[in-house]
């Protein structure tokens, strides 16, 4: 037992480096697509103040997560967009653009000036043959009734998406196709499909080489790129957040869609193009460090039993007290057993945004949900293990003249320890399947390859990920099948 | 008197298990409680040890009433055997005897002595006291059972229908045994068993009981000669004639 409170605090110790060392400590993060990772990464490799030690989060689940992170403080700085923070964040809201930043300043967040490129939807096709027929601009399409459009099934259904379009600017083409992302792409590159929707900054623009066409009528909202932080920053960190503003109005959609293809087609990390990106633009030398694929497995290793352990732990000491006592009171049982049941039902993704409110991103929340979800097993089986107790033994135990605590601890709990075991085995092994998600609240874990995995199409990042999660899970399975020889008693196994 | 019942009831839902029964159990006799299954023989024992609460009547212990207060203390005076099991299957046949032992402050010693008597008086084989329940026949089980219940030199013994799950070979030995054993130890032993031949070769005193009620008490004789009810002739006949009709085959 000592062993293992040791082994936690340690590990607690090293994943948590601001527990152990005194020094300060910066976090960015970014949204779980490439364009804002790679951002990310750029935020994070700026020239910086001496003894700032700068983390990057990466791939957050989603705008409410980061936003609400960045107001409780527990992420400092992410890069947003302008249609994002109208459409969204102040959704709802009688907004004008000036408005909102007086908005921001209120809740004491800091906003850059655009950082340059517009990543928006956007109508385009293939350069030669836009070419062919002098189409510059989206109005010159009027003249092409004849031309094959095919849009995403999100474009063909949203209000801004096509059929806004086609009244703002008038157009004549009736039978448009509604497909996937990459059919489009593939149509368009076999020629079946001349127009299609994607996003004004995706790689794929510089990789078939596209032609964005000019939103002339200014139909597609804006959404240039700017980045939010912590007002604080600026008395605190003055190099920063200069470096940060250097980035003002300095990358365009080309070189943005040259950086997202870089990473996304070419395969380069993320953190090699910031770093590029950073060299030239700062003149400075920054050093990579590709990170190893033993390092990125320990790390993320240690961040997901981090994240089981302490989950389970905590669910294993509040989970049997709970089973004695609704096999003890059946009232208070049938209360417990509910509940337990309802948070199970929770489907885990929603368990883990419910408690972002509550605890913020990062670790703590993932453990609070994963903890709540390993309840029911342990309590549902410490109960039937108790319950399914003949009850000729208890009645000899009673009349032996053993106290009830006695009788707990010598007889029911011994006699219940298979059973209570089993509810651990399966919390464990849910535990471990289900903390891979908590890498979309930035907890880490084996889940964050498997994100960018998922992100970048790379099947070899997704089993980076997946392989040790079902490793582990068969080791707890294992492990526990050989604890059952140390824990239930050898007259159990006979 | 040992142990008094007065005017005790006890059901369950809808369903009679006790009614208006009064009795002595006389110290230091063998008192066998016979009926038909159902009729509340086990309720009778399980409401002397506290196991279920009377609905009505009073439980006296050597002349005190039994509360809720002096239960336990009771307990620890009486020896509970029921019929199988009553073993904790997670320990040992050594660790089942002594458990309570150890916490009423009796010393290794002691405890190692008093177990390596009883094997003797149950006779018990003394190698099998370091085997788990599910490795032991039935015959050693209930000798076990027994053993557990005379650890601590109980004052009272119950035992409810002990024989009743053995086959015949090993019921007849035991049966044997836990005569001489009562002979020995002059206890107050209030016995369940639903089979007359036991109750006859044990008793003392037969309480023959039906729906819950004591229909008569005495030796087997006054049974047989002035019955105070013709179900007494017919219990008795019954299972006189069982006999007769197996030696028949
Ligand atoms: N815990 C209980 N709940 C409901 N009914 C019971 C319970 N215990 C005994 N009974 C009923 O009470 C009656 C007497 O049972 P019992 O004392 O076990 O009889 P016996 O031991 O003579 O066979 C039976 O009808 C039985 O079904
Ligand atoms: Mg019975």
């Amino acid at each position: 037992m000592k062993l293992l409170i040791t082994f936690i605090i340690t590990l607690v110790l090293s994943i948590n480096p601001a527990l152990s060392q005194e020094k300060a400590y910066l976090k960015v993060a970014s949204k779980k697509f490439t364009e804002n990772v790679i951002l990310g990464e750029i935020i994070t490799k700026l020239p910086s103040d001496p003894d700032l030690i700068i983390t990057h989060i990466r791939e957050l689940g989603g705008t409410r997560i980061l936003w609400n992170g960045l107001l409780k403080g527990e992420i400092d700085i992410y890069p947003e967009y302008t249609g994002t923070i109208l459409k969204e964040i102040f959704a709802g809201e009688n907004n004008q653009t000036e408005n909102f930043k007086s908005r921001l300043k209120k809740l004491n967040i800091g906003i850059t000036k655009p950082l340059g490129f517009n990543n928006t939807y956007a109508i385009g096709m293939k350069r030669d043959l836009a070419e062919k027929y002098g189409i510059n601009k989206i109005s010159d399409l009027k003249n092409f009734p004849n031309l094959q459009f095919g849009f995403t099934n999100e474009f063909m259904d949203r209000n801004d998406g096509w059929p806004g379009l086609r009244n703002k600017y008038q157009l004549p083409q009736t039978d448009v196709k509604g497909l996937d992302h990459d059919l489009a792409y593939r149509g368009l590159d076999a020629g079946s499909i001349d127009v299609i929707d994607f996003y004004s900054t995706d790689a794929e623009i510089e990789y078939y080489n596209l032609k964005v066409l000019e939103d002339d009528l200014k139909y597609f909202t804006e959404y240039k790129c700017v980045i939010l932080y912590r007002k604080k920053l600026e008395a605190l960190y003055p190099v920063f957040i200069n470096s940060v503003k250097k980035l003002e109005d300095t990358i365009s959609e080309s070189q943005m869609i040259k950086m997202n293809s870089d990473v996304k087609i070419k395969g380069e990390s993320e953190q090699q193009v910031a770093t590029n990106f950073i060299e030239s633009r700062f003149s400075i030398d920054v050093n990579v460090e590709e990170s190893k694929f033993l390092d990125r497995l320990w790390h993320n290793t240690k961040e997901h039993l981090f994240l089981v352990i302490i989950s389970l732990t905590g669910a294993i000491l509040i989970s049997i007290p709970l089973g004695i006592a609704a096999y003890k009171k059946k009232k208070f049982g049938k209360v417990i057993l509910g509940i337990t049941g309802v948070i199970q039902t929770i489907p885990s993704l929603a368990l883990l945004v419910f408690m972002i409110p509550l605890l913020g991103i990062g670790s703590w929340p993932a453990i609070a949900a994963l903890f709540l979800y390993s309840l029911l097993p342990i309590v549902r089986n410490t109960f039937t293990g108790l319950e399914d107790i003949p009850n000729s033994i208890r009645e000899s135990a009673i009349v032996l003249g053993l106290s009830p605590s006695e009788i707990l601890k010598k007889i029911e709990l011994p006699l219940a320890s298979r059973s209570i075991l089993a509810g651990i085995k399966t919390s464990a092994v849910i535990n471990v399947g289900t903390a891979t998600l908590g890498a979309l609240i930035g907890a880490g874990g084996y889940g964050q390859p498997i994100l960018t995995g998922i992100r970048l199409d790379k099947v070899s990042l997704i089993l980076e990920g997946a392989i040790p999660a079902a490793l582990l899970a068969l080791l707890v399975q294992w492990l526990f099948d050989l604890s059952e020889k140390i824990i239930v008693p050898k007259g159990l196994r006979i | 008197m040992a142990i008094t019942l007065k005017n005790i009831y006890k059901s369950f839902n809808s369903t009679i298990a006790v009614k208006d029964f009064s009795y002595n159990f006389k110290k230091s006799k063998i008192t066998v409680l016979i009926g038909p299954s159902g009729c509340g023989k086990s309720s009778l024992l399980r409401l002397i040890v506290g196991l279920i609460k009377p609905d009505s009547g009073a439980i006296e212990i050597n002349d005190r009433l039994l509360t809720d207060l002096n239960i336990q203390s009771f307990r620890k005076r009486i020896g509970y055997v029921i019929q199988d099991r009553g073993l904790f299957p997670h320990l040992t046949a050594k660790q089942n005897i002594s458990l309570m032992a150890a916490y009423t402050g009796l010393s290794d010693y002691n405890i190692l002595s008093k177990i390596e008597q009883l094997s003797h008086l149950t006779k018990f084989p003394s190698d099998g006291l370091q085997r788990f329940p599910a490795e032991l026949s039935g015959g050693q089980k209930q000798r076990v059972s027994l053993m557990r219940a005379l650890m601590l030199d109980a004052e009272f013994l119950l035992l409810d229908e002990p024989l009743g799950a053995l086959d015949p070979l090993i019921r007849y030995d035991l049966q044997k045994d836990l005569k001489e054993i009562f002979g020995e130890l002059k206890k107050t032993v209030v016995m369940v068993t639903h089979d007359l031949y036991e109750a006859v070769f044990f008793a003392d005193e037969i309480v023959l009981i039906k729906d819950g009620s004591i229909i008569q008490s005495g030796t087997i004789d006054d049974l047989i000669q002035s019955p105070a009810d013709p179900f007494v002739t017919r219990f008795v006949n019954a299972q006189r004639s069982e006999i007769i009709t197996s030696r028949d085959n």
